[in-house]
């Protein structure tokens, strides 16, 4: 009886070792997942920081500029970015937050929510490349007009409608029904229930999706290597059939040698789009971290 | 003026007949004006709001069908005029002058090996870091581990392309060479591209691209976990281990099958960091080794998108993005119906 007791107290043997080696593991397993992070974050900042620490770096476009020629900025590819990012929000959002809506407050339960749902996890499945295919069929090929920025953010809402409407979902179904029930007692019809009580409520959620979705669609580059062609010279307008970004100014400048200038600048372009992406993440995170918080 | 009175009546006998059984108790009765109003009111603004929702929907559903029928229909032509079968050949002369030859087989073989061979490394890490996180160090320490692996999510995949070709590939050169002169009577080790950029460089990228999707979705279902199954494991006298084989792993397995599958599908689809990395090869025909060169669905429609002039051309990489397209939906809709079985 004794002699039991003391085995179910503390195993010995092969199963206590077991334990031991899947723990040390487990650990490990943790290791190797952040080397990665660790080595790709400190390699971009060392190699990049001094790119991105000159003035001109936020202030020139590359004009005039060769691999071989130190100088001229980021400005064309920074502002490229953040515009072909802003044009795809502006279509995204409003598409997103209304299909959210359809499948909350409109169809929850229903055999249309269900088919809606699954469509949007196809769509976030699709790989960014089918998605400028697709674009490039529509406009180029069908439609006969040139390549353009335009073009290369409306593939980009393909990627970013479905995570925003996702998350925008997931906090329309935490805004309790008890609010929406006060609205309706007070006789507020249903759509100024949801504009006035529902989305305010959830607002903060869908912002930090909001987010998310842009920080995603800014980093993605293969749309924009097959829908627009890289520009080394700032342009604004986005229908211009050429504009630098930051992921095609890496990959644009990826072959060039270590030994000239051209490479700090990649580096630069490189450390320039993690600050942003990285960025928009963090300031997500904080903003959900905030509400929930301010909930408490 | 003596339209008018016909006018009101016809109003309101619509009013009533859309405001159903509740306004007819009010027949007979004088209708207020100021009810008049309201309903009419609430009926305009919540119709046009509610077609509003509805369009969005339509729109994303419609968008995906879209997506797989337009490949098809500018596809057609050109896989008409294949004069090679396209599942099987692994050519690939879409030149203008000569008739169209191309296949997807070469295509087919490199896009899932080196899917497969980053699942496989991806998994088995991404579950060890939930364990970790849900089991051993629960708590504040646990969410901060999430958090930094979740940023590797953040990280755009041109990065994680850039690192790959001139800093890993480069620094496990020396390590591929042994294992090469080790291993290379195995065909999957046999022989390669003198480069580093290698299907296996491409894996190791692909599999810490989706390393981040498969443990936080390991995480969520591994937290669920029912409390007392944990406990009466380890109440039977089970060491931790023990308690997550016998508890943890049977109620989040479909939950890991699932996420699993999608970073499949991530890592099927990943196009601007395997184009970077992985070598193009000339030669025509397959070499099943881990260190040749070769190309995916998407890093071959990449590496030729600034040659689409002739309809004849853009439509062979149609037809392989119209492949890619099929069975990442496939795994898409295979992860839906295994992470679905979980619920029930």
């Amino acid at each position: 009886m004794s002699s039991t007791t003391t085995t179910l107290a503390a195993p010995r043997g092969g199963r206590r070792a077991t334990d031991a080696i899947i723990r040390g593991l487990v650990y490990l397993s943790a290791i190797v997942a952040i080397i990665p992070l660790v080595w790709i974050l400190v390699s971009i900042v060392t190699t990049g920081l001094p790119a991105i620490l000159s003035a001109s770096w936020w202030t020139q476009d590359l004009a005039g500029t060769t691999d071989r020629k130190a100088g001229g900025g980021a400005l064309h590819a920074i502002i490229g970015t953040l515009e072909i990012g802003l044009v795809t929000a502006v279509v995204a959002v409003p598409i997103a937050v209304m299909g959210a809506i359809f499948l909350i407050e409109y169809a929850r339960g229903t055999r249309w929510a269900r088919i809606v749902s699954f469509m949007v996890d196809i769509l976030s499945g699709i790989p960014s490349i089918v998605a400028a295919l697709f674009i490039y069929t529509l406009m180029i090929t069908l439609l006969g007009l040139g390549r353009s920025a335009i073009a290369a953010s409306l593939a980009l809402v393909l990627l970013m409608l479905p995570t925003v409407l996702r998350s925008t979902e997931e906090m329309l179904k935490l805004v309790p029904d008890s609010l929406r029930e006060a609205s309706y007692a007070l006789g507020i019809p249903k759509w100024k229930t949801v504009v006035d009580v529902v989305i305010p409520t959830a607002f903060s959620g869908i912002a930090t999706g909001v987010i998310l979705g842009l920080a995603r669609v800014m980093g993605e580059t293969a749309p924009l290597l097959i829908l627009v062609a890289y520009a080394r010279n700032l342009y604004l307008s986005p229908a211009t059939s050429n504009m630098g970004t930051l992921p095609t100014m890496i990959n644009s400048g990826r072959n060039v040698a270590e030994t000239l200038p051209g490479y700090e600048r990649v580096w630069g372009a490189a450390l320039t789009l993690i600050i942003l992406v990285m960025g928009l993440n963090l300031l997500a995170r904080g903003i959900a971290r905030a509400s929930r918080l301010k909930d408490r | 003026m003596a339209d008018e009175p016909g006018a009101n009546v016809a109003t309101t006998t619509d009013l009533e007949a859309a405001a159903g059984p509740s306004a007819s108790l009010a027949t007979g009765k004088p209708v207020s004006t100021t009810n008049l109003t309201f309903a009419n009111i609430k009926h305009g603004g919540d119709r046009s709001f509610r077609a509003g929702a509805i369009a969005a929907a339509v729109i994303v559903v419609l968008l995906v069908l879209f997506v797989g029928i337009f490949l098809a229909v500018i596809a057609t032509p050109s896989l008409r005029h294949d004069t090679v079968n396209f599942f099987t050949s692994t050519l690939w002369n879409v030149g203008a002058d000569a008739p169209l030859q191309f296949g997807i087989a070469g295509l087919l073989w490199t896009t899932a090996l080196t899917s497969v061979v980053a699942m496989v490394l991806a998994v088995p890490i991404a579950v060890g870091t939930a364990l970790l996180v849900t089991q051993y160090v629960p708590g504040r320490i646990g969410s901060t581990i999430g958090f930094v692996i979740d940023l590797l999510a953040a990280v755009p995949s041109i990065i994680f392309g850039l690192w790959g070709l001139k800093l890993l590939g480069p620094f496990l050169g020396p390590f591929y060479d042994w294992l090469q002169r080790t291993l290379g009577w195995i065909p999957l080790f046999g022989k390669g591209v003198e480069s580093t950029g290698n299907v296996l460089t491409a894996s190791i990228v692909l599999a810490i691209m989706i390393l981040p999707i498969v443990s936080a979705m390991s995480r969520d279902v591994f937290a669920q976990t029912p409390r007392d199954h944990m406990e009466a494991a380890l109440a039977l006298g089970a060491t931790k281990w023990e308690m997550i084989r016998i508890a943890v792993i049977p109620y989040g397995r479909s939950g890991v099958i699932a996420a699993s599958m999608l970073g499949l599908g991530r890592a099927l689809g990943e196009t601007i960091a395997v184009m970077i990395i992985l070598s193009q090869t000339n030669s025509a025909g397959i070499n099943v080794s881990l260190f040749a060169g070769g190309e995916t669905f998407a890093s071959k429609i990449a590496n030729n998108a600034q040659e689409f002039d002739s309809p004849a051309k853009t439509g062979a990489y149609i037809a392989a993005g119209l492949i890619l397209f099929v069975v990442t939906f496939a795994v898409n809709a295979i992860a839906r119906v295994v992470a679905d079985r979980k619920v029930s």
